[in-house]
């Protein structure tokens, strides 16, 4: 029967191809030039070059972080390339000027481009290695006064908003991958939401790493005004490379009087070969405030992807009676490994989190949840309930769960639960028994595990998400 | 009931098995006919739960010999899956949980299975609903349990009955029970009883793997074997467990030992 768990999570990755596209390819390495040359090929403002250029220096400063319980040799961050993108035309007047090679390629990973064959009610900016090649929807959004752009778009067309809340919730020198993004990131999705306007449809990332030897560093940042609400999801795929690349993306989100972002990512990075060789080094930085009275960010993540993923989505919860929110499900598998979690950062009077975190460890991967909740004593009345459920499957997979509480007044509530399980060889004789198979034992097991993360995934993200845990997972029980 | 001429379900014939290298079974032999309700009785030890496990396939235990026919074809090849779905039905002594998988969506999951094998319809979650209700009456079973996880938190009674609940769903031609009546208490006990009777007829058979005389009471079997040592050394009627149930075990073993002896 262990035969039957192996071949369940071990599927091959379907998003494991090149596009073979000609790319302009900046010189490896890392210095004030290369900064300076980035922000020169983006024809950007002076303010701008002097973020990047005080990021550098933050970053020249700082040590990598060595507390993540994650194992990899040392980076070498000068043999790196930081600016790879698509040569083609300079300005694009419409979707048919975009090389068809890359609508050939987005189109393979299920994300066309044409908006008369887009995802119905999904606007998508679509990020190739360090640009943004597309967006859809912009104009009918547009018309109700949302901007939804890349970064570098909304640098030139919107600067006033950029310099505004660019590195206002995650500061460059917060850590050090954040800093060397605020130091080189090249593009990025840009959304504003206007006061008063619920968005009218989902809003979506989708980033594809094409370029083996370089680095994708994107930014994103969500604004919404008052009484705003928003839906937006990001995914992400990279071509089967031996070597690893990294990824180091930053995302702001901000949440104003009564507004509501919620913020979805599958993340299917390629996480490297059956012997752990190769795939996405996936350190981000995510982080949401939650400014204004009554306001809300919540996060949901399915991360089946990266060779390592070194991830926190955090709420700062800073308005009076604002709510931040945590989903996740890691799933781990091979030699992949994860520390993933979330910080709710509790400011504001009688504000709420939620977290509920599910890690599943097949092969010989390790999965590891890290949370942080910390209430101020300016907090009374704060809340929070934590659930961190692991599941093992196989013999080799280690899970590990780092709780982190710290409370500074005594009005406040704090709840815990945990617990580990195992796909056992019982409930899949129990299953079988009763005349299922293996496999469909296994994605019930899972799926009824996640469940309550998957509800809270937007429709056609939640069915994506059920199978491609189904899919990572073949194979792997036993 | 014991019927005239009616066609063999399940034939063992000589069957060893061994689990990590131990033998378990020692050359066990049983014929079961449709309509038939048998009984397993024995000492703790005997191999009683071991033999209900190797019919439905586990893979804990090899096979070392003999055979085991099931309508005549062989049945040690078929997957446990085939294997429910060619009609046997194991009552686990201690049935699984599992966190998570909503009891209606698996109940219903298990019943098409089955259904599409045996070239039946599937039913739609409506239609089913109907249809399990239907059977929970039978064994007095609250609805609530349909929206509960598989056999999670359930007290050892209600995990009892949701096997048998299982069992009248899937309509199997074998069905093994082991250990049914442990752990329940006696009201417990009659409605299950109450259950497998009403769910055994002339086409299908019933097997009951057990410690004690007690559920005999409630179900009577046509056959009672003892079983010792990892084969069956006696068989009766159900008179036989009444013997067992006032003297014990131990003078079925002697009598064996002395008849053996006497042949040899």
């Amino acid at each position: 029967m262990s035969a039957t768990l192996e071949n369940i999570v071990n599927q091959p990755y379907k998003h494991g191809f090149v596009t073979n596209i000609e790319t302009d390819v900046a010189p490896k390495g890392l210095n004030t030039d290369t900064i300076r040359m980035i922000s020169a090929k983006k024809k950007e403002p002076e303010w701008l070059l002097e973020f990047r250029l005080k990021s550098y220096e933050a970053w020249l400063k700082m040590e990598e972080p060595g507390w993540q319980n994650v194992h990899h040799p040392k980076i070498d961050f000068q043999a790196i390339s930081y600016y790879a993108a698509p040569k083609q035309k300079p300005k694009l007047k419409s979707m048919d000027e975009v090389d068809p090679e890359l609508l050939r390629t987005f189109e393979k990973l299920g994300v066309p481009l044409h908006e008369r064959m887009a995802l119905a009610g999904v606007a998508v900016d679509v990020i190739f290695d360090s640009v943004s090649v597309a967006t859809t929807y912009k104009h009918k959004l547009a018309e109700v006064g949302i901007i939804f752009c890349s970064m570098s778009e909304a640098v030139t067309d919107h600067p006033e908003l950029i310099q505004k809340y660019l590195g206002t919730v995650i500061p460059p020198s917060d850590n050090f991958y954040a800093a060397l993004n605020s130091a080189v990131f090249t593009d990025g999705s840009f959304c504003y939401i206007p006061k008063g306007v619920k968005c009218p449809m989902d809003l979506s990332t989708y980033f594809r790493i094409n370029t083996e030897e370089s680095g994708q560093f994107e930014r994103t940042l969500i604004i919404a005004e008052e009484g705003a609400s928003v839906s937006y999801l990001e995914g992400c795929t990279a071509p089967a490379f031996s070597s690893n690349q990294l990824h180091a993306a930053v995302v702001e989100l901000v949440a104003l009087d009564n507004a509501d972002i919620k913020y979805s990512t599958v993340q299917n990075w390629y996480a490297g070969d059956e012997n752990g060789i190769g795939g996405i080094y996936n350190f981000v930085t995510k982080r949401g405030l939650a400014k204004g009275v009554n306001s809300r960010i919540s996060w949901t993540q399915v991360e089946t992807g990266s060779a390592i993923t070194w991830k926190y989505p955090s709420c700062v919860l800073l308005g009076d009676n604002s709510v931040g929110e945590f989903y996740s499900v890691a799933v781990t598998n091979h030699y992949q490994q994860a520390d993933t979690g979330t910080k709710m950062i509790h400011i504001g009077k009688n504000t709420r989190s939620t977290i509920v975190s599910k890690g599943i460890s097949a092969g010989h991967s390790n999965n590891s949840y890290r949370g942080l909740v910390k209430v101020a004593a300016s907090a009374t009345g704060a809340r929070n309930y934590s659930q961190c459920d692991s599941m093992l499957v196989g013999q080799q997979s280690g899970a590990h769960t780092f709780p982190y509480i710290q409370v500074a007044n005594s009005s406040s509530q704090i709840e815990h639960e945990a617990s580990t399980s195992k796909i056992g060889e019982d409930q899949l004789f129990y299953f079988a028994q009763r005349g299922i198979d293996a496999e469909t034992a296994v994605s019930m097991i899972i799926n009824g595990f996640c469940k309550d993360v998957f509800q809270q995934l937007p429709m056609e993200f939640a069915v994506e998400a059920t199978a491609l845990l189904s899919f990572k997972l073949e194979g792997s029980v036993g | 009931m014991i019927l005239k001429n009616s066609k063999i379900l399940l034939e063992v014939c000589d069957l060893r098995a061994t689990v990590n290298g131990t033998e378990i079974l020692k050359g066990l032999n049983l014929t079961v006919r449709s309509g038939e309700i048998h009984a397993i009785m024995g000492p703790n030890g005997s191999g009683k739960s071991t033999f209900s496990k190797i019919l439905a396939g586990h893979s804990a235990y090899e096979i070392t010999g003999g055979t085991v026919l099931l309508e005549g074809k062989n049945l040690l090849d078929l997957a446990p899956e085939e294997r429910a779905r060619a009609g046997i039905f194991l009552a686990f002594q201690y049935p699984i949980e599992i966190p998570g998988v909503v009891n209606s969506q698996f109940l219903r999951l298990t019943y098409n299975t089955v259904q599409t094998h045996r070239g039946h319809e599937e039913l739609d979650p409506l239609e089913f609903d109907d249809f399990v209700r239907e059977k929970m009456k039978l064994l007095e079973m609250n609805p609530d349990f349909l929206e509960r996880s598989v056999n999670e938190g359930f007290s050892g009674g209600e995990k009892k009955r949701n096997e048998i609940l299982q069992m009248a769903i899937l309509d199997p031609r074998l069905a093994i029970l082991d250990e049914t009546d442990s752990g329940l208490d006696i009201d417990a006990l009659r409605i299950v009883a109450n259950g497998v009777n009403q769910l055994a007829n002339e086409n299908n058979a019933t097997i009951l793997v057990t410690h004690y005389q007690r559920l005999l009471n409630y179900i009577v079997p046509d056959y009672v074997h003892v079983m010792e040592a990892g084969r069956i050394i006696k068989t009766g009627g159900k008179e036989l467990a009444f013997e067992l149930e006032t003297r014990g075990y131990d003078w079925v073993g002697i009598e064996h030992d002395t008849a053996a002896r006497a042949t040899a």
